[in-house]
């Protein structure tokens, strides 16, 4: 049995609209895209154009800086339209799918007899090795570095998320030989929930698996890798979404990507939320279509309510989003002087609202929570607010002013290292003075890594 | 037509080019003081949390609530005692009322206006943080303190300690304190020695004037006669002279009960400085000096003078103490040590809880110095190792 770490910090947001372990039926989409955005740090070069066809696994764009890393269609059909956007920034290429998809056929391989070099070639030639990140700067990763290790988080404690579990049903196999390859690159580390108790993750072979218990961010990669072996000046680790390693496993056992993901459709505006079987970058009208009332006044989310980013039915699912979240936008809310009222509907971790009264007595009781700051920027007045809910070993107020000061050394010295600006939702979330602490960190990181290089 | 659409359809006014542009702030200030405002996410997260620094200040304004009206209670009390008059309840408070209310409203007519014009000055809102120092400053002053004293101190200490380093959450020391410091230094007389603890005139026909009134805080006495004031109830109810606020444990209690409560004022320091205090005032009873200061009983030392009215609200205010979690522990405790230590080792001044402050505000990010480079050091020895 794996070594169970317990986090005491943290918070896990009591709201409303938690997907039911169950499979909606989703429509085709018509139209699929893939965003250079979602892959940070990469600068797009198209390699395809409009009108051309494309079988699933080929590449609609490379890194420019590194040619060989390849983000591929992920299904087949004619290219749409290259979408620029302000000094022709490529904001997504859209691909109108075939009614018969046909797959780059990269053969059926045995991870067993494969080298460390061999996998990576394969994962270079599929396309799925620009769903590696690394840490520092958390960006895309560099096929020419070699990894300290490779970490995968087997949870994602991020409110309303999918259950793994329920999304890795039927897809052991895959996720298993997934692993292996990992393993093959470099050492493995799976972080695996302690309430987990499916074979595939708690005996998984290959990899050292760890157990967490605790509230969110237990589940970010991150966090487990400050518990289990933190990131030095100098060292790469990469991460990778479980739900990729399904992927791996695919092109292995099957000889093509196939990016079918099951994604949870949750949120308190969303009609029954559950799970859809969807292909990464399907229109979001496809996976929505008949399962939100008051479009108007709703807020729909690529991702999670804490790192999701906001969308529209237009936009196309991430190819990191394994959720799509409708909240309600609340633009159209006033709140009468909110800083005395009792406010008892109001969800808050501060004990001045009543809702922290309602989580001793009915610990069930579930929020809407529209997307209203509910507050103006400020400076950092409050102490310790962020420490509370940011289970490392790292002083994030005295990260966040280092970043804010543009201090290289005194971030260096204070752990920028070791995180990404998911690590900071939570924050932001609790934040009295409102900063938006994810943007600071992204900055700061995207500095830093100009500084560095 | 409802208070929102009014507000809407007279915004435009306020904003560039408007003829009222000069009071953006100042529209702005009231429409976030009506309602919440309703700006959504544009980056980060989408969701956040309800709390805000509005909320935050005045929570800690409501904590206050008690030991004001306590303290204006007690004004009347001490009045009408040193007048030999003996009269119900209402006209005892109100005489108070009447004596605290100009200088609350000097102090937030002059910390207000100031922080309208550097707000329009600098084209961003108005910070919400001078709510709660505008009521403390009433409150750390005796009632007799004169107004345009009291306006002078608190244009001095809101530009000079709090506008000029950026504002709320960037000035070091506290802001009501420096208030109270600059009287003292400036014009000791009007807060110091035993003629001005007590109101001794009448207020719009209420109370009577009286000549040559003197009254001493239990600390002037003991400071000056050498002998240690007999503890008493009075001291922990509050019916003493001493500053408009500080004289009640009782009401102060409750503030900290519900500051405690929000979790808006740190039980470590909180705690840390009753528990300085209280050593130190142990150590003096035992090896001090043979003054009547250091013989007070530590009850007695925390009973008295501003030391409670100080752990609660001033040693708590989060900008200017220490931020780490054990950096509180230890500037509470050196707090407690430092004013029982300039009670009883100065010979100038009875007092010793402002000077405490202020003097571990300067020493506060020292401390976190110190905590947060235990970790960056940790982080260094794994890269070595």
């Amino acid at each position: 049995m794996s070594e169970i770490i317990r986090l005491r910090k943290g918070l896990d947001i009591r709201l409303l609209g938690n997907p039911e372990p169950k499979t909606l039926q989703t429509g085709a989409a018509d139209s699929y895209a893939l965003c250079p955005d979602d892959f940070t740090g990469v600068k797009p070069k198209v390699v395809v154009k409009e009108q051309q066809k494309v079988k699933a696994g080929e590449a609609l764009f490379i890194d420019k800086n590194h040619p060989e890393v390849k983000f591929v269609s992920p299904v087949s059909g004619t290219v749409a339209a290259v979408n620029r956007g302000d000094r022709r920034k490529v904001m997504s290429v859209s691909v109108t799918p075939d009614a018969t998809q046909e797959y780059v056929e990269f053969g059926v391989k045995s991870v067993q007899s494969l080298s460390g070099r061999e996998v990576l070639s394969a994962l270079l030639d599929s396309g799925l090795f620009g769903f590696f990140r690394q840490r520092p700067y958390d960006v895309i990763a560099s096929p020419e570095d070699t990894p300290r290790g490779i970490f995968v988080s087997a949870f994602d404690s991020k409110p309303l998320a999918p259950d793994f579990e329920y999304v890795l049903k039927g897809n052991e196999l895959d996720f298993q030989t997934g692993l292996s390859a990992l393993s093959k690159i470099a050492h493995t580390t799976l972080g695996i929930s302690a309430s987990q108790t499916s074979d595939a993750l708690v005996y998984a072979k290959n990899v050292d698996v760890y157990a967490f218990k605790g509230a969110h961010p237990a589940g970010n990669v991150g966090v487990q890798i400050n518990h289990i072996k933190p990131v030095n000046k100098g060292e790469i680790v990469w991460t990778i979404d479980p739900e990729t390693v399904i992927f791996i496993g695919r092109l292995f056992n099957n000889g093509r990507v196939d990016m079918t993901r099951l994604i949870a459709v949750a949120g308190s505006e969303v009609n029954d939320p559950s799970y859809s079987k969807v292909v990464i970058g399907a229109k979001l009208s496809s996976i929505l279509k008949g399962r939100v009332a008051n479009l108007a006044t709703d807020r729909i989310i690529n991702g999670n309510v804490l790192t999701g980013t906001r969308s529209s039915l237009e936009g196309y699912l991430g190819a990191f989003s394994n959720m799509v979240t409708v909240i309600p936008e609340g633009s159209n809310v006033n709140e009468f002087m909110g800083w005395i009222m009792p406010r008892f509907g109001t969800y808050s971790v501060s004990r001045t609202f009543f809702s922290w009264l309602s989580g001793i007595f009915c610990p069930n009781k579930k929020y809407v929570i529209d997307s209203r700051i509910k507050g103006s920027e400020r400076h950092m007045i409050m102490s310790g607010e962020y420490d509370r809910v940011f289970p490392m070993d790292i002083y994030p107020e005295y990260l966040i002013k280092a970043i804010i000061t543009g201090n290289i050394d005194k971030m260096e010295a204070y752990g920028i290292y070791e995180v990404a600006p998911e690590d900071f939702a939570l924050c932001e979330f609790v934040d009295s003075s409102k900063l938006e602490l994810q943007r600071i960190v992204r900055e700061g990181l995207d500095n830093l890594r100009a500084e560095m290089a | 037509m409802n208070l929102r659409n009014w507000l809407d359809s007279i915004r435009p006014n306020f904003d560039e080019g408007g003829k009222l542009h000069a009071f953006r702030s100042v529209y702005e200030g009231f429409e976030s003081f009506l309602y919440v405002p309703n700006a959504t996410s544009k980056c980060g997260t989408n969701i956040h949390d309800a709390f805000d620094s509005k909320r935050m200040m005045i929570m800690v304004v409501i904590a206050l609530c008690p030991a004001m009206l306590f303290g204006m209670y007690n004004v009347g009390y001490q009045h009408y005692i040193a007048a030999n008059l003996e009269v119900s309840f209402w006209p005892v408070f109100g005489y108070g009322f009447l004596a605290v209310l100009p200088r609350i409203i000097v102090s937030y007519l002059v910390g207000l206006a100031i922080e309208f014009t550097v707000a329009q000055w600098k084209h961003e809102e108005i910070q919400e943080g001078y709510l709660v120092s505008g009521f403390i400053i009433p409150m750390i002053v005796p009632a007799t303190c004169p107004l345009w004293i009291l306006a002078i101190a608190v244009a001095f200490s809101v530009i000079i300690a709090k506008e000029i380093f950026g504002g709320t959450g960037m000035n070091f020391l506290n802001v009501a304190l420096i208030t109270r410091a600059f009287i003292f230094f400036a014009y000791p007389s009007v807060i110091t020695g035993e003629t001005v603890w007590v109101v001794d005139h009448a207020i719009c026909g209420l109370g009577a004037n009286i000549d040559g009134l003197t009254a001493a805080t239990a600390l002037g006495t003991a400071s000056t006669t050498a002998a240690v004031p007999a503890f008493s109830m009075n001291m922990v109810w509050g019916f003493i002279p001493g500053s408009v606020g500080e004289t009640s444990v009782i009401a102060i209690a409750l503030g900290a009960l519900l500051l405690l409560y929000t979790g808006i004022a740190s039980w470590k320091t909180m705690l840390s400085v009753f528990a300085g205090g209280i050593l130190m005032a142990l150590v003096f009873n035992t090896w001090g000096p043979d003054n009547a200061m250091a013989q007070m009983p530590w009850y007695e030392h925390i009973c008295l003078g501003g030391f409670c009215f100080g752990a609660v609200f001033m040693a708590t205010d989060p900008v200017t103490s220490a931020r780490t979690e054990a950096g509180k522990w230890i500037y509470g405790l050196l707090i407690g040590v430092m004013a029982i230590t300039i009670r009883v080792m100065n010979p100038g001044y009875p007092e010793g809880m402002m000077l405490a402050i202020l003097l571990m505000n300067c020493f506060a990010p020292l401390i976190d110095w110190c905590v947060v480079q235990r970790n960056v050091n940790k982080r260094a020895k794994r890269i070595n190792k």
